[in-house]
């Protein structure tokens, strides 16, 4: 069977995918990648289901031996990555044969990215899902000595690339109001959005601490209230009134406050900013929120057909790490012929 | 909540882009657990993702692209007019569970602090903390997580300004008039007050989830000698008994 086997890997890795909806009621979150946006660009370069499982790898990858011939893709974070030594282009999708030697090292920009095999890794599904939730004591980071078993791969193309959206230095990060909101003084939520954030050192895929100079950011009689549900997104204030951007493996309910919800279309660039990088909050109303979430969603869907054939030879591409290719950008390459403009 | 102004219950507000929260208290009552438990079974409409409670709040996630937040509103609203929710009916089939217990020593290290902010001694903490029968109120921060209550107003502690950076799985730690029992290691803003032997999630079983909203729980204080003991002899439980509830 085709997969990797495991030789080398650093600490924050696991197998993901979109995770396990409908278990809130039980106290399970939905979990699942760190970085959705990713799987679905992972999953456009393989023409494959979103919902596959990939491996999630924060901040550094691992050593992998290929125990079959086989399709990838690598997205998320750009890290480097060689192939028996020789460089392989991030955002795109290679062929491995088997016994080739997969060396995934330390991102060069954000924190997690995505090991994608062509159909999927197919480890066993538990609640309906092959995600670890670290959190909630379902599976557990990926080790040496594992394997990771590819699921039938119907399909065949690679060499394909990507322009992927910059997700990886921090930046504006848009929040609608939630029902605690007016819990916090106006004032505080004023200050709140002119504030300048960088990530803090507690980050996990929980949530992510924020951290600011000046007065934390406090509710009336924030401590005595009462738990309730969480939803991913949410800025919750800690007792001492700091913030924590809470992230899709965060737990179900909670008691300290929460003063707003950052849109899911934003919470890669949470998840996905590295340690001191700058964030900030830009208040939004429900309705400019429905619609910015739509337009993602639309992004979404539109990824497969913005994949597209990488030119150049990526091993003869030592530079291409250090490209932002752009959104549609990659296509000015296209071979006209391919698409019958000749005739 | 406005400035000094009081909401009217029950309160239909929005969370965060995809959700709607029905609340039926701003404090832990009976009824208003009652309500929440009998309005999230009955709460079924297009566009629903899924449901969940916490203790006195129903929350509905759902697609907005494919039902308007004016259309989930108008519908949790015609809902909460059908009846009088507070007087609802328990569910059926709960439980009753009698767990050994570990107060203080060093398996639960804040029995002092909590006992100290009550006005009590360890020793009559014990007995307070150990003779209470609380219900499984929700399950929500953890997989199978219980809040349970209600403990008397002298346990209507406040939360820790600071986290306790980890309790372990079992732990049974208190605020606010509840007891919270924790599924897996975790950091919590709670006081460690006891430790038990209960898994409460067991992915390996067909049924994962040991508790259910509704069920009824004491707490019985036991030596650490016993109940080191006890959790050898049975690692999924720690020597807790359970009994069906007659309804």
């Amino acid at each position: 069977m085709s997969g990797f086997r495991v030789l080398q890997v650093g600490p924050v890795v696991s197998v993901q995918d979109m995770g396990r909806p409908g278990l809130l009621e039980r106290g399970i979150s939905q979990g699942g990648a760190a970085d959705v946006l990713a799987l679905a660009e992972g999953a456009a370069l393989l023409r494959q289901d979103a919902g596959l499982a990939a491996l999630e790898m924060g901040g550094l990858g691992g050593t992998f031996e290929a125990t079959g011939a086989m399709r990838i893709a690598l997205t998320g974070a750009p890290m480097l990555a060689t192939l028996d030594g020789a460089a392989l282009a991030w955002n795109a999708s290679h062929l491995v044969a088997a016994g080739q030697k997969l060396v995934i090292g330390a991102a060069r920009r954000g924190v997690y990215g995505y090991l994608h095999l062509g159909g999927g890794i197919e480890t066993d599904r538990v609640l309906g899902s092959r995600a670890a939730h670290l959190m909630g004591g379902i599976g557990r980071a990926t080790q040496a000595g594992d394997v990771l078993p590819a699921g039938p791969d119907t399909g065949h193309e690679t060499g394909l690339g990507i322009g992927a959206e910059d997700r990886f230095s921090g930046g504006a990060l848009r929040i609608v109001e939630s029902f605690q909101t007016s819990l916090f003084p106006a004032d505080v939520r004023e200050r709140f959005g002119a504030t300048a954030f960088t990530r803090g050192g507690r980050a996990n895929r929980m949530g992510v601490e924020m951290v600011s100079d000046g007065a934390g950011f406090s509710a009336a009689g924030q401590l005595n209230i009462l738990s309730e549900v969480i939803a991913p997104g949410d800025v919750q204030m800690t007792g001492d009134g700091k913030p924590f951007v809470l992230l899709r493996e965060c737990q179900t309910t909670g008691g300290y406050p929460r003063i707003g919800t950052v849109l899911p279309c934003d919470l890669a660039r949470v998840a996905q900013a590295g340690n001191g990088a700058a964030l900030r909050f830009d208040w939004v109303s429900l309705q400019e929120g429905l619609e910015i979430q739509a337009r993602y969603e639309a992004h979404v869907k539109s990824l497969p057909s913005r994949c597209a054939s990488l030119v150049r030879d990526p091993a003869d591409m030592a530079d291409l790490l250090s490209y932002q290719l752009i959104s549609g950008a990659v296509s000015a390459g296209a071979d006209p012929f391919d698409i019958g403009e000749n005739t | 909540m406005g400035k000094g102004g009081q909401l009217e219950f029950p309160v239909i507000r929005t969370v965060g882009l995809q959700g709607m929260l029905v609340t039926f208290a701003d404090a832990l009552s009976e009824p208003s657990n009652r309500a929440t438990l009998a309005f999230q079974a009955d709460v079924a409409m297009d566009g629903v993702v899924e449901t969940s409670t916490s203790l006195a709040s129903v929350f509905v996630r759902f697609d907005p692209g494919s039902v308007s937040h004016d259309q989930v509103r108008a519908q949790l609203q015609t809902l909460l007019a059908a009846r009088d929710w507070y007087s609802a009916a328990l569910p059926e089939g709960r439980r009753f569970w009698r767990v050994p217990t570990v107060y203080g020593t060093d398996l639960a290290p804040q029995l002092a602090e909590a006992a100290d902010a009550a006005g009590m001694s360890e020793a009559q903490a014990i007995d307070s903390l150990g003779s209470a029968r609380v219900r499984v109120l929700t399950i929500g921060f953890a997989a199978s997580q219980p809040y349970l209550g209600t403990l008397g107003e002298e346990w209507d502690l406040p939360r820790q300004t600071a986290l306790t950076p980890m309790v372990p799985s079992g732990a049974l730690v208190q605020a606010i008039r509840q007891f919270v029992l924790f599924t897996a290691p975790a950091p919590t803003g709670w006081r460690h007050v006891g430790q038990t032997g209960m898994r409460l999630f067991r992915p390996e079983r067909e049924d994962p989830f040991a508790l259910r909203a509704g069920d009824e729980m004491i707490f019985e204080p036991v030596a650490r000698e016993a109940f080191l003991r006890l959790r050898e002899r049975d690692p999924d439980s720690g020597g807790a008994i359970m009994t069906e509830i007659a309804s």
